[in-house]
């Protein structure tokens, strides 16, 4: 399975996780785990998602969450989670 | 499963700390373009690169989405063109007219560098060899992407004097052709002792005769990454400053591999090295001179320097080591002057000297790099340089480089700016005494006594 890491940073507001799920379930992205905390007002998540029957190309995904970031007020990052896992695990 | 904090410290290190992929180098063979038409020469050369490098560019941009990392340059180098011209080029005019192709075909597949423009004359120089080293200053004066090495020694056959001498010549003249711009093809020429294979960084960069048809190979470099890492252990002991920088370099060095095994599945080009080197660029925090200075140091030069960058270097490569299967090229720290503002500070404040830069080479991974002298500096001056910093190589069986720029019409005091990647930096004084006797013997530095080791 191709997992995938997608970050959330930003300041907190209603909907985050609902915009983010909502464009994920369109393109049948399936959520495997999220974690998420507010520190000082700032919205951190991290969801582990898998992309192997997405109906978009990677490098899409990416522009299109980061686009929709922007129309929320934070900073979506996609990334494969072979950079954590190679850099954090021997 | 990958946690929350390892996501933030990974990303943070991208964004913050500079960590890059500082390039995707594809090593492309030559050695079946050899023709005796010089024409046909050229136009095999430009085929090959642009068939094999074709998506060498579109696969970097893919890998810095897939990863969210960036990677910063796309290159190729090639087999040494003083092998591959030989049996066509009468002239430097013909050499240089190969360099034009190599530039066209450069320019076509979209990559930042292209180097192997370049002769290796450790023992002796062919008649080829000597054709391509005159034609150095044409052809860098009329390419733009193109970039030129020499090795001129090694520890198991000794220095080349002769070629030493006709070096000087050659980076002085270089200098001249291109004084318009600060003497700018200076930056793209270096000289070597023991100049390895399989180094993806440029200007160095040649594709050895000893390697494959073709091989990616990687270099990651984040000197910021180090730096913050060590901020967090101030005033610890050595043991624990040590274990901080071999950890870094260790997660560093992880996602080169990562990288290097993608980019070579995706091209279909075999796998070579991951060069994991600290190698600053102008931004801020993107420095090694703040680095020794977080070891303890006021500026780069302080006494104690060369101390610190032994130990930096070292743990720097343990670290590497581990992380990945291949680890090659030139592993370790660059110390470039004008690439890096702290060392540039330092050189400003009078801290770093042409002599401690000397010392430090003789523990980091290569040599004088990007240093700017006066202009008026005498050929047997730059000669005396580059045979002195060719020794310390020889001597401790390791490579050793020199790329300095005489910058024609400036003098001490004065700056000069390359732009980009290659920053801008103080013309540094040079000793006055002079070396010509010493230079003009001629003839070559027998190999030392520990290269017997048969």
């Amino acid at each position: 399975m191709k997992k995938t890491i997608i970050t959330v940073v930003g300041k907190d507001t209603v909907g985050i996780i609902a915009k983010v799920c909502t464009y994920l379930a369109d393109h049948k992205i399936n959520i495997l785990d999220i974690s998420q905390t507010i520190v000082q007002d700032f919205f951190n998540m991290m969801m582990v998602v898998d992309t192997n029957d997405a109906t978009v190309a990677f490098g899409e995904l990416c522009d299109e969450l980061e686009a929709l970031g922007e129309e929320i007020g934070v900073i979506i990052k996609c990334q494969r989670e072979d950079i954590f896992d190679k850099m954090h695990r021997i | 499963m990958i946690n929350f904090y390892e996501v933030n410290e990974t990303n943070r290190m991208i964004e913050e700390d500079c960590l890059d992929v500082r390039t995707i180098t594809i090593g492309i063979s030559l050695l079946d373009c050899i023709d005796s038409d010089l024409a046909s020469c050229k136009k095999k050369i430009y085929d090959k690169i642009t068939t094999v490098a074709k998506d060498l560019v579109s696969t970097g941009e893919y890998i810095e989405k897939e990863f969210g990392i960036p990677v910063v340059n796309k290159r190729v180098s090639v087999t040494p063109i003083a092998l591959v011209g030989g049996a066509c080029c009468k002239t430097p005019e013909d050499f240089a007219s190969i360099a034009k192709t190599l530039d066209e075909a450069a320019h076509t597949v979209g990559i930042n560098f292209i180097g192997g423009y370049s002769a290796l004359v450790s023992k002796g120089m062919t008649t080829a060899d000597e054709l391509l080293i005159r034609s150095i200053p044409l052809a860098l004066s009329t390419t733009e992407l193109v970039c030129s090495s020499v090795n001129l020694g090694s520890t198991k056959t000794g220095i080349n004097m002769d070629a030493v001498k006709l070096m000087g010549e050659i980076v002085k003249e270089t200098a001249e052709y291109t004084k318009e711009n600060d003497s700018l093809g200076c930056a793209k020429l270096v000289v070597f002792c023991n100049a390895p294979d399989d180094n993806p960084f440029m200007a160095g960069a040649f594709h050895g005769v000893t390697e494959a048809d073709a091989i990616i190979n990687v270099g990651v470099s984040g000197p910021g990454v180090v730096r913050n890492a060590l901020e967090k252990v101030r005033g610890e002991n050595f043991e624990v400053l040590c274990e901080t920088i071999k950890k870094t370099a260790f997660k560093v060095t992880r996602v080169g591999q990562l990288v290097a095994k993608e980019a070579s599945k995706l091209l279909n080009i075999p796998f070579g090295i991951v060069d994991l080197s600290l190698a600053p660029t102008p931004a801020i925090g993107d420095s090694v001179a703040d680095i020794l200075c977080e070891i303890g140091l006021e500026y780069a030069g302080a006494p104690g320097t060369t101390a610190a960058l032994a130990l930096l270097n070292d743990q720097v490569k343990k670290g590497g080591v581990m992380a990945s299967s291949y680890v090659g090229g030139l592993s370790g720290a660059f110390i470039p002057v004008s690439e890096d503002q702290g060392m540039i500070d330092a050189v400003v404040a009078g801290a770093l000297t042409l002599e401690k830069l000397e010392a430090m080479t003789c523990v980091c991974s290569v040599g004088l790099d990007m240093i700017a002298i006066p202009g008026d500096t005498k050929a047997t001056t730059i000669s005396g340089i580059i045979a002195d910093e060719l020794a310390i190589g020889m001597i401790n069986q390791k490579t050793t480089a020199v790329r300095i720029i005489p910058v024609i019409g400036k003098g001490v005091g004065e700056k000069v700016e390359f732009g980009g990647l290659l920053g801008y930096a103080p013309i540094m004084p040079v000793n006055p005494y002079s070396c010509d006797a010493f230079v003009n013997r001629g003839g070559r530095i027998p190999a030392p006594i520990h290269s017997f080791k048969n």
